[in-house]
């Protein structure tokens, strides 16, 4: 039985989405991923992370939080803000739906998440924030 | 990122190094407006055989150039792109507005640039 814990806090700022998705896949590396594996996590913590920088604090300064586990061959990420919130989280979970279409934003990352992760759950309160936690097991 | 001119073309090709996340995706972006004002070039190619990472943020610059491309009548091609980005390129419907080959001989034949 394998087990292991972490807990990072960073700022809003953008060069943190590299900063926590390396920190992602360096966690992992003790269940002997394959490349692939680590591509999938680093693709779905980068876009919780970005989530959270970009509209969990709408553009503002704020903490984000992620923390990290393992049990046996399965990890989980929670990434966290107590920013705005999401008002709906079906819809915001929806393929090309995005809060700021005045970004260029594709709309695309609950889907990647969904994709790359076994399990994704979202939950949100309106001016308390967000969290976003995903699991896959490594086999 | 390094930008390229494919006058013969019309087509302003660029070259993503490393990664492609939200903020590298400001940068494409700026830059890539601004050539095509400049340049002429009413094409796009995106070269992504040096890039190591992609997100959707990836997906929102290269829907952004795609529209900016249609608006001066010309089109996207992406090649050199990575099994986990071809994934993410194929779950975002983009494969139908763009064109997505192995190489860029093969994208600008695809896409019928030079008829």
């Amino acid at each position: 039985m394998y087990k292991n814990n972490m807990k990072i806090e960073f700022t809003t700022v953008s060069d943190n989405e590299r900063f926590a998705r390396t920190v992602a896949a360096a966690f992992v590396l003790e269940l002997d991923p394959t490349i692939d594996q680590i591509s999938e996590i680093k693709t779905a913590v980068s876009e919780a992370v970005t989530n959270a920088i970009i509209h969990g604090y709408d553009g503002g300064e704020g903490i984000v939080t992620m923390e990290g586990s393992i049990y046996d061959d399965t990890v989980e990420f929670a990434i966290s803000d107590s920013g705005v919130g999401i008002p709906d989280i079906r819809r915001a979970r929806e393929p090309l739906f995005t809060g700021k279409p005045e970004m260029e934003r594709s709309g695309m990352g609950f889907t990647i998440m969904e994709t790359f992760m076994d399990s994704v759950d979202v939950e949100s309160e309106v001016g308390k924030g967000t969290r976003i936690t995903m699991s896959k097991r490594l086999k | 990122m390094e930008l390229l001119l494919s006058g013969k073309y019309k087509t302003l090709i660029v070259k993503i190094y490393g990664e492609l996340d939200d903020r590298a995706a400001k940068d494409v972006k700026e830059n890539v407006d601004r050539e095509l004002a400049r340049t002429g070039a009413v094409n796009v190619a995106f070269d992504f055989g040096a890039a190591t990472f992609m997100d959707s943020s990836g997906i929102g610059v290269i829907i952004g150039r795609y529209k900016v491309a249609r608006a001066l009548g010309g089109k996207v091609i992406i090649y050199g792109a990575s099994d986990t980005v071809k994934r993410i390129i194929a779950m975002s419907g983009i494969g139908d507005i763009v064109v997505v080959a192995d190489s860029l001989e093969d994208g600008i034949k695809e896409a019928a640039l030079n008829v």
